[in-house]
């Protein structure tokens, strides 16, 4: 049996009269990459800030590393949270700080460290995920989609969690640059024994990188090895995996 | 442009050779040509679009519009030779659709009007305006409760800072000192000039007819010290600082970096709140010390070369007109605006969701609420320091 790091167990998320989760359960394992998927609305992003612990559910139960956060006091959660790394859609990088310092940030308020340490700690996880000395310099708005996607992936390798979260982590980056950034995703994971959990559309991600799937249907969470959610009899999975779009790529894979 | 319709009588019937183009862009003359088709005593019509050079969409559309108009008078409608492709696909898009539902006054508001088959219009118009009334009530003391509690969440963050001075991450105070304070010290004292300049002519006015212009120094000194001074100055940074507050702290949430923050483990109260609002605090007294020097400087501007009074005799007066506590009840009040600017630009800026339309409308909202809080508060001041004789 392996250790679960991450588990939800019964979730309830509603918002006025609407139900977003009614009983939502998931496990995340060690060493793997965990994707979650569901249709515009379904509530990943309720997850996902749910198990961050920025939104307290109504019901439920949410261990980090076997510590439930739903009823945690703000101090320790505090702690937990430097426990994990997390990547925003929009690379959610700090406007005003340069990229380099957006990395420092988390050191400098979690550890106590000198100022070169950090700057070489921070170099080093810049250089880590593919950005250079001139890119560290600069500021969020002066870099391309990919190069936001790195440095926020940068900053979430800060305090070298090994709970890594990201959200849609390839939306908006050519097919090229998505792709890289899989191959990144996976390099890290290898070498650094991360999990992984990401919200994704992208079926090549998900092909490419996850070892299991959740689909968020019916307000829960039906979950499986990406083997077997391809074979999910439930229409909206099979109108996923099975769409115009996935068949080129399901096909593609069967033949590898 | 050239004739749409050809028009050629029969005995009881018409035949309509379509011609020229039939755009979007000409409606306007397809609607005249066809209005002033005369249809009286017609039976039949017959249409032959042959000679179109171009029809779009909204042309045929019209067209059909017409010829349907034509048939709901009785009129039998055919065409010579095919009927173009475009009023097919018109027929095939609109076939398994049903018409535009008209809206009626019942179907619509159906949800809200449980009441209606009990109580005639009227009663129902007023219990609705009750209901109204009773739903701002509540959102106005929900919005007093939510701002309530933002003051003291910066509070409880002020309180906890103060055992590690780390906290209170001066770098950052400094900046906002710098952003909100230095940089306005231009607009700030141009504007404390112009209001001394027009207490002084208004006052001169008046006191001149009595002979009484040495009163334009007590005026001026202790309208610019007491009120306007503070006042001006704080109405200036409310516009300033309040919304860049609010924008900052908006479009942050927007681009999620207040949740980056919290998944960190940083309050963001502490960073961005608290450091906003104590580098306000610090600039707005500073701001009003230089908008207090430069309204006096022009006050002795203005006596000198309106009045021809000497500068000398200026400053005595000045210094017979004003009470010890003078200066300071304007410069009191500088940290309480501070504070109420501050905490509305970033209360609203915090309250940000979902689109650039509520930053806009929450960055207004900061603004106007920050000037009202100012003049309501400097109401308050004034009936506490005439309470106090002070």
């Amino acid at each position: 049996m392996r250790y679960p790091v991450l588990e939800v167990h019964g979730l309830v998320n509603r918002f006025g009269s609407q139900t977003v989760h009614e009983g939502l359960d998931l496990e995340v394992y060690e060493d793997e990459v965990f994707g979650i998927v569901g249709a515009s609305g379904s509530g990943k992003s309720v997850l996902l800030r749910s198990v961050l612990g920025l939104h307290r559910p109504q019901a439920g139960v949410i261990r980090l590393e076997g510590r439930d956060i739903t009823r945690m006091p703000f101090k320790q959660l505090r702690e937990v949270k430097a426990h994990y790394g997390v990547t925003f859609q929009g690379g959610a990088l700090y406007s005003s700080l340069t990229v380099l310092q957006n990395v420092q940030l988390p050191m400098i308020e979690h550890v106590r460290m000198s100022a070169a340490e950090r700057d070489s700690l921070a170099m080093l996880k810049i250089e880590l995920v593919g950005l250079d000395a001139t890119a560290a310099r600069k500021m969020p708005s002066e870099l391309s989609g990919g190069m936001v996607k790195r440095a926020a992936l940068a900053r979430a390798l800060a305090l070298d969690p090994r709970l890594l979260f990201l959200d849609e982590p390839t939306s908006g980056l050519d097919p090229i640059s998505a792709a890289e950034f899989d191959e990144l995703v996976l390099y890290l994971q290898k070498q650094l024994k991360l999990t992984v959990v990401m919200i994704t559309h992208d079926l090549d991600t998900i092909f490419r990188t996850c070892n299991r799937v959740g689909v968020i249907v019916d307000r829960t969470m039906q979950v499986d090895t990406l083997e077997g959610i391809v074979r999910n009899p439930h229409p909206w999975i099979q109108a996923y995996f099975h769409g115009e779009r996935s068949r080129a790529r399901l096909e593609a894979s069967h033949g590898a | 442009m050239g004739t749409l319709v050809d028009v050629r009588r029969g005995d009881g019937s018409l035949e309509l050779d379509l011609s020229g183009e039939w755009r979007a862009l000409a409606l306007p003359s397809i609607d005249a040509t066809l209005a002033g088709i005369d249809l009286t005593g017609i039976r039949s019509v017959a249409v032959s679009p042959q000679g179109l050079t171009a029809l779009d969409l909204t042309g045929a559309w019209r067209l059909r519009e017409f010829l349907h108009q034509l048939q709901a008078t009785g009129i039998s409608v055919r065409f010579v030779g095919t009927p173009p492709d475009q009023l097919r696909l018109i027929e095939a898009t609109l076939a398994d659709k049903p018409p535009m539902p008209k809206t009626s006054p019942a179907a619509g508001q159906e949800p809200e009007s449980e009441l209606a088959g009990h109580l005639d219009a009227g009663e129902e118009l007023t219990l609705r305006g009750l209901a109204d009334i009773g739903k701002g009530a509540v959102r106005l003391v929900r919005h007093l409760f939510q701002g309530i509690a933002f003051f003291g969440r910066v509070s409880m963050t002020a309180v906890r800072a103060l055992g590690r001075p780390r906290r209170f991450r001066p770098i950052s105070v400094a900046r906002h000192v710098y952003d909100t304070g230095i940089t306005a010290v231009p607009i700030v004292s141009l504007i404390a000039f112009l209001i001394s300049v027009i207490i002084a002519y208004l006052s001169a006015q008046q006191l001149l007819g009595y002979g009484a212009t040495i009163f334009v120094v007590d005026l001026v000194t202790i309208g610019v010290l007491r009120e306007l001074g503070v006042l001006l100055t704080a109405i200036i940074v409310a516009g300033r600082s309040g919304s860049a507050f609010a924008a900052e702290l908006g479009a942050m949430q927007l681009n999620e970096e207040v949740d980056a923050l919290y998944a960190t483990g940083v309050d963001p109260y502490e960073a961005l709140v608290l450091p906003r609002v104590l580098g306000l605090v610090i600039a707005l007294p500073l701001l009003t010390v230089i908008a207090d020097i430069i309204g006096l400087m022009g006050g002795a501007l203005l006596c000198r070369y309106l009045l021809d009074m000497p500068l000398t005799q200026f400053v005595n007066r000045v210094n017979e007109s004003i009470a010890p506590t003078t200066f300071w009840v304007g410069i009191l009040k500088a940290p309480v605006f501070a504070l109420l600017i501050a905490l509305a630009g970033c209360y609203r800026g915090m309250q940000v969701r979902g689109s650039s339309r509520a930053l806009g409308r929450l960055t207004t909202v900061a603004v106007v609420q920050a000037i009202f809080l100012v003049i309501l508060a400097d109401a308050l001041f004034a009936i506490v320091f005439m309470e106090l004789d002070v």
